[in-house]
Order: C-alpha cells, then structure tokens, then sequence
C-alpha cells in the first residue's frame, strides 16, 4: 500500500530535485500504473477498488505535476512552505514592475508583433537562468536558492502574460 | 436426451457501442473480441425506439421498420440529448423529429405517442435489447458492461449514460471513451511503440485521440472533438436540398410530414452511401404517387459536406498541438465510424496526417470490439493491456465575479484529483455554495454548468475563520466526485450535489424500479418461450417414437404412463408459468426413458442384422 499523504517526489520514490530524467519519470509512471490503475481492481472489494483510484489519482496528480519543470519547481516551492499566490505582486521587485510598465507601453503604442519577440527572448533568458537555480538547489538543498527560483517564477509569469497579451496564435 | 452445459461464469462483462445511429454489443469470445448478432442475425442494432399503439415497446431493427409507420411514436438519435437541458437542444429541434414535452427543464422529456420518456430510458431500451440479444447468444444472464462515450462527452452526458445503463438492470463498470476503444480494438496484438492519431466521425459526433503506445499501455496525450458533428449533419444538408427541389417540382412543402421526412432521410441516406463507392448514385423519394428522382454526382456531393468534413480539422490541430506532436510524429492513423467511409473524410484525414490511414476493421463495430477488450480487461482476462485515458475538458469553480478559476486542466490522465479549501465570507455563516463548471472559457456562463455542490452545517463562527477542505476527483469514467472535510476537525462535511443537468440519484432509483418490473416480465417471457421450444420437440419426439416398432416392445402400462404425460404436457403448454411446462416435459421425459433405450436396441439389433446379411 502507498502513502497516500505522501508528497509526490516521495510518492514516485524520487529525491527532492528539480532536474529530473523524464525517460525515468515515465517508466515509473507506468510501473505504478501497472500497479495502481483501477481496472486492475474491478474484481476487488469496495475497499480495494477506493484505494486504487485514490493512489492512482495521486501518481496521475503527481506525474502531472513533475513532467514539466515550471509546475515541478512550484509544487516543489508549495511543499517547502512557500507562499505562491495567484498574484504574487507583493514579492515583485520594483525593477521588474517598471520594465513591465515599459513593455506595457510598447505593447500598447507599437502593436504586438513588434514586442512579442523581445517577450520570448525575455522568457527564454529566464528559463536558462532558472535551469542554472535548479541545478544549484539540487547540490545544496538550500533554502536561499528556493527564494530566488521563486523571484525568477514570478517575472517569467508576469513575461507569460505580456506574451498571451499579444496573443499571436501559434498553430501547428 | 442431451444436456448442454453452459459455462456462464457470473463475470461475464460485455462491452456496448451505444451509438448515434446504430449501437453493438461484443464479448471476448476465447481471447478475440466479437461482435455478437441478434436473433435477426444482424449485428447493427439501430438505435430507434418505437411505443407500438398497443403499448409494447420495440427497439433496434423492429423499431426502424415502425419509423416510417408509426413517426410520431418513435424515436432515432437520442443519443443527441443525453445530458443536456431544453435550452441547449434547441438547434437540433429544427432537423430532428424530437417531440419535447412540456415543462422539460434540466431534464428533457421526450414524447413516444401518449407517453413521455427521459433520454436515459429511452437509451435503456436500446441497451436491454442488446442485453437481451448478448443473452440468446452466450446462454446466461448478462448483468455486467462497459460503454463506450464519445472522448469529447461531458460529465452530464457520461452520467445521463451510466444512468441509462442502470436502468437497464447493467452493471456499467466503465464508460470507455470511443476513440481509445478502436485503439485498443486495433493495438490488441499489433505495434508495441507508437503514436496512433484516432479520427472517429459518427453519426452524431466527432471525436479525435492521440495516444502513446508503450508495451501494452494506451497512453492518451490528448482529445478533442466536436459533441455536434458527424454523418447526421451530411444528412440534413442533402434532405433539405432534396426537401427544395421537391417544393419546387411539385408545387407542395412535405416538410411538415415526419412520414415524409422520415422516408425521404433513409432515401438520402442509401444515396449517400452508394456515393461512397459509385461515382454517382441516385435520390429515389416515393410519396403518395408521386416520384422524386435526382442524380448526385459525387463530385457535387463533396462540394456539399466539404465544409462539414473541414469541421473536423480545426480540432485534429489543436488535438496535435496539445499532444505535443506534429504529424510528421504519428506513426498510424485508426478510421472509426460509418462516416470515414466517404472518400472525401479519408483524403482530408489523409493529407491533415500524412500517413495512410487504416481501415482493416470495419469502421462500424471497432468500437465494440475495443468495448469487449476493456471487458475482459475488467474481467481479468485480457492481460498486459492498460488504458489511460483523460478528461477531455478543464474542470473549474466560479470564483468572484463569475470568473473561472481552473482546478483540473483537460487532457489530464484519469483519474484526476484537485483540492481546494473555501471559507465563510460572512459571521456565522453555516453553508458555502460551490458552482463546478466544465469547459475552456474565461467565465462561468460560457461554460457548461456541471453542480452546485452545497457545503451544509458549518459550525457558526467568525468569517473566514471556517476551513474546509473540498476534494474534487474525476475517476476512470470521466465522472467528477466531490467530498469535502473540516481541515479543522478533520470531520466529513456533508454536501448536496444539486446537478444543473441530468437526473438525482432518486430519480434513476425509481426508474430501475420500473423497470425490474419490466425486466422481470421480459425475463419470465423468455423463459416461457423457451420451455415451449422445448415442449413442442420433445412432442414432436414422442409422437415419432410411438410409430417406431419398439413403441411395440413396451407393456400396456408403460404406454399408458407415456399418453397419459403427452396429454398433461399438452395441457401444461398453455400455461403461463414456465415451470409447469418444464416440470410436464420432465415427467415425459422419465415415461419416455424405457421407449428411448428400447429404440437404440432395435436400432443396434437392425444395424448388427444387416452386418450378418
């Protein structure tokens, strides 16, 4: 039986890391289903059949949450007691509020396509900065590095948005 | 005499295609799924339910017949209705025949003649004839199924199914989307590895799945589709040209007639489908003497449904985009459904995909067939093979100003699972009303209201001091649970589910009351018959044996015993209760015992005589 209440590193029996091999995340991903998946329980009992769709709605959940590295280093951030509210705005720092202030403007006085490349440059610059932080949380563990991925979640949201905001489609 | 054992193994699960137009069920028939026919022999059950002006309700091949006699009692395409509200079907009550009934609201009523059905129980009809028809077949009651639903199906229309299943006296122990149904159909013993795009156009609706293969495992990494689109739409187009021509022609509106429309549609459809093979085919209408003929080229025919077939694509794309595949990537594309007959489906699919697309399993029955897989997956005898699926729609609660706050994404694996903690906004407030949503859009009212969950006997305190914990799970169906507790006392919080659409649990419970009557009185009837059978041989037996020469070889008591149980067999037949019958047939059978040994010794004696000569 699985830990139910168990964090979802624990729950795939992985460390608390950031950087995680995908190819090995799926094949447990797979081994559990193979394990936990409610079809293997139709025969059981009521009780049997409950705790397969608890565990496996846990490892659904937690495969979810692990596979891409933006919500993996946020649940992380979550079950390390880090406040990680919907807006954030509190924690921003003033830089970063006026440089979205300026992009703001751009955006409004030259249209989209004129800003929407400097937004994803903007975003790719903070997501190798970020695989840098995760690199450096998974040496040390320390809780400083947490503050900063969190600060570098934070202007990579605020960059997300301004880049829906230009809602360019990007269709296959 | 002989006695057939029949193995009737008491998890017995079959697997129902509940379709738009037709519906199947199929079974795994030593390791191989297999559609299983009716007593017509036909395997297609089309899904039309029909009130015979003496009451008795018919459905499948029976009920197409009365389609066109009895219009207004009957009923095709209900699939259409399941799970939805009178507001929302008010598009298809222009094209389809659908009476409603008065003060239908979040539960629609549909009219058959003098009575009123909800869509479940008329959907329950079709599913007890294929019960029934599983029954004949494997000799034994079947009481265990999975269905099938389309991927893009909502949690209203997948419970309004299962709903439809209880009714029916099954035991529905998956809803098993379409699409991964065919998958499994097709992957049961061919690629290991792979991505598989699914195009399945039915009668009524569109569904599109890409999957991981891996070993055994159907991964789904993404689904979309239309609810609303498929070969119905392409039928509507060509009645309503053929319904101007005839204005034209004729000088006379049969649109008004559902006799008319009804004959004219199966008209238009037997045209459709010789285009899928002819250059060209012919629209032949019959109606009070007068003929209406029209020659279609196929040509014209696609420049008619292009832009419904074009429908389908927009989803393809976003179905790729949201898989993170591009079509380069997909190494076999699966054709479901009646409609990916027509060429011009199967080149659109074909350039959209840039693979060939396979059609090795009729189109029509793969998905019972993949329904039967998941059966015997279920039944534990079907090893190795693993389905995860997802739910196809984001599932949100309205938070302030209507907005949607999104706690489970689409495209997620099942089952799903998110938590949320409400408090009181207000002293002493003692419930908390949450609104659960489905859909893709910004706020509440342009998505589809799934339940107002009711968070009852909150203990009174200060607001924003209460903690309650609410856990919403989507389980393997596609159907959303919602348990909630008091983070504080750690105790379960009652709720009220009060659903937007569909049925109350209370509702269902008195219609599979019902119908166990109804069902009782069917299973009693075919027991009936089937002693008669059983009677009128055993009769006819006898009969021949007394003209045997053995019949000779008896005492004048012992024919006696025989004439006297053919006489009370004779009168037992009549009877209504299937044990008198069987228990005359079985005193005839033990008079008979000694006529029976006698004529296998003459007949032994005969054989060894002619030997001799």
């Amino acid at each position: 039986m699985k830990n139910l209440q168990a964090d979802y590193f624990e729950f795939l029996e992985l460390p608390r890391n950031l950087t995680i091999d995908l190819k090995d995340l799926e094949k447990r991903f797979y081994t559990l289903s193979r394990q936990l998946h409610p079809d293997l329980y139709a025969r059981k009992s009521a009780a049997e059949r409950d705790y397969a769709l608890e565990a496996s709605a846990v490892l659904n959940d937690a495969y979810r949450a692990l596979k891409d590295p933006i919500s993996r280093a946020l649940y992380l951030l979550k079950i390390e007691g880090f406040d990680i509210g919907e807006q954030g705005t509190k924690d921003v720092p003033q830089e970063l509020l006026e440089e979205v202030f300026e992009l703001n403007m751009a955006l409004e006085e030259d249209g989209p396509e004129s800003v929407q490349g400097r937004f994803v440059e903007m975003r790719e610059a903070v997501d190798a900065e970020l695989l840098h932080r995760f690199a450096a949380w998974d040496a040390t563990h320390a809780r400083d590095t947490l503050n900063e991925i969190r600060a570098l979640l934070n202007r990579r949201r605020y960059i997300t948005n301004l880049i829906d905001k230009t809602n360019v489609p990007d269709r296959v | 005499m002989f006695q057939i054992e029949f193995d009737s193994p008491s998890d017995r699960v079959v697997g129902i295609d509940l379709g738009t137009t037709n519906s199947l069920v199929a079974w795994m028939n030593l390791g191989r799924p297999e559609v299983i026919e009716g007593e017509d022999g036909e395997k297609l059950v089309p899904s039309v339910v029909s009130l015979l002006p003496g009451g008795e309700i018919i459905a499948g091949n029976a009920a197409r017949a009365a389609l066109i006699d009895y219009p207004d009692r009957s009923i095709y395409s209900v699939k259409r209705l399941m799970g939805r509200g009178v507001a929302d079907v008010q598009d298809e009550l222009k094209l389809f025949p659908f009476r409603i009934a008065e003060g239908s609201e979040s539960v629609i009523r549909v009219a058959l003649g003098e009575k009123t059905f909800t869509p479940p129980e008329i959907s329950a009809f079709i599913l007890r004839q294929l019960k029934k028809n599983a029954e004949e077949a494997l000799g034994g009651p079947v009481t265990k199924a999975v269905i099938t639903v389309p991927a893009y199906f909502n949690d209203a229309q997948r419970q309004a199914t299962r709903d439809a299943g209880r009714i029916a006296g099954l035991e529905v122990l998956r809803l098993v989307n379409e699409p991964t149904a065919a998958a499994l159909a097709y992957g049961i013993d061919k690629r290991k590895e792979g991505i598989v795009a699914v195009y399945d156009l039915g009668g009524g609706t569109f569904d599109i799945s890409i999957l991981k293969l891996h070993d055994g495992i159907f991964e789904v990494l993404a689904t979309n589709g239309d609810t609303h689109l498929g070969g119905d739409d392409i039928d509507n187009r060509l009645i309503r040209i053929a319904l101007e021509d005839i204005q034209s022609e004729w000088q006379e509106d049969v649109s008004h007639s559902g006799e008319a429309v009804q004959t004219l549609r199966q008209d238009v459809i037997r045209a459709k489908e010789a285009l899928s093979f002819a250059p060209t085919a012919r629209i032949e209408f019959d109606w009070h003497g007068k003929q209406y003929r029209r020659e279609i080229a196929r040509e014209l025919f696609e420049n008619l449904i292009r832009d419904i077939v074009d429908r389908t694509l927009g989803p393809c794309r976003d179905c790729m985009k949201d898989a993170g595949v591009t079509p380069e990537q997909i190494d076999e594309v699966v054709l479901v459904g009646g409609s990916t007959r027509i060429p011009l489906v199967r080149s659109a699919v074909e350039v959209l995909f840039r693979a060939r697309p396979h059609t090795e399993l009729n189109p029509d029955e793969v998905v019972a067939l993949g329904a039967a897989v998941q059966a015997g997956i279920l039944a534990g005898t079907v090893e190795n093979q693993l389905l995860l699926d997802v739910t196809p729609l984001s599932l949100g609660i309205e938070v302030y100003g209507g907005v949607v706050s999104k706690i489970i994404h689409r495209n997620s694996t099942i089952p799903a699972s998110a938590g949320e903690t409400f408090t009181t906004g207000v002293d002493g407030q003692t419930n908390v009303l949450i609104h659960v949503v489905q859909g893709e859009r910004e706020l509440a009212k342009d998505c589809r209201s799934l339940a107002r969950f009711d968070l009852k006997g909150i203990e009174p305190m200060t607001a924003g001091f209460a903690r309650i914990e609410v856990r919403f799970l989507i389980d393997a169906n596609g159907i959303l649970n919602v348990t909630a507790r008091d983070a504080r006392t750690g105790k379960e919080q009652s709720v009220e589910v009060k659903p937007s659409y569909g049925l109350t649990d209370e509702q269902v419970e008195a219609m599979i009351e019902a119908s166990i009557d109804n069902a009782e009185a069917d299973y009693r009837a075919a027991q009936l018959a089937g002693a008669r059978v059983d009677a009128d041989n055993i009769l006819a037996a006898t009969d021949k044996a007394k003209r045997n020469e053995a019949w000779r070889t008896l005492t004048d008591l012992e024919r006696a015993a025989v004439d006297e149980a053919v006489k009370q067999l004779q009168t037992a037949y009549h009877a209504e209760d299937h044990n008198t019958i069987r228990k005359a047939i079985d005193t005839l059978n033990e008079a008979t015992h000694k006529l029976a040994e006698n004529m296998m010794n003459t007949a032994v004696n005969t054989a060894l005589k002619g030997t001799r000569v």
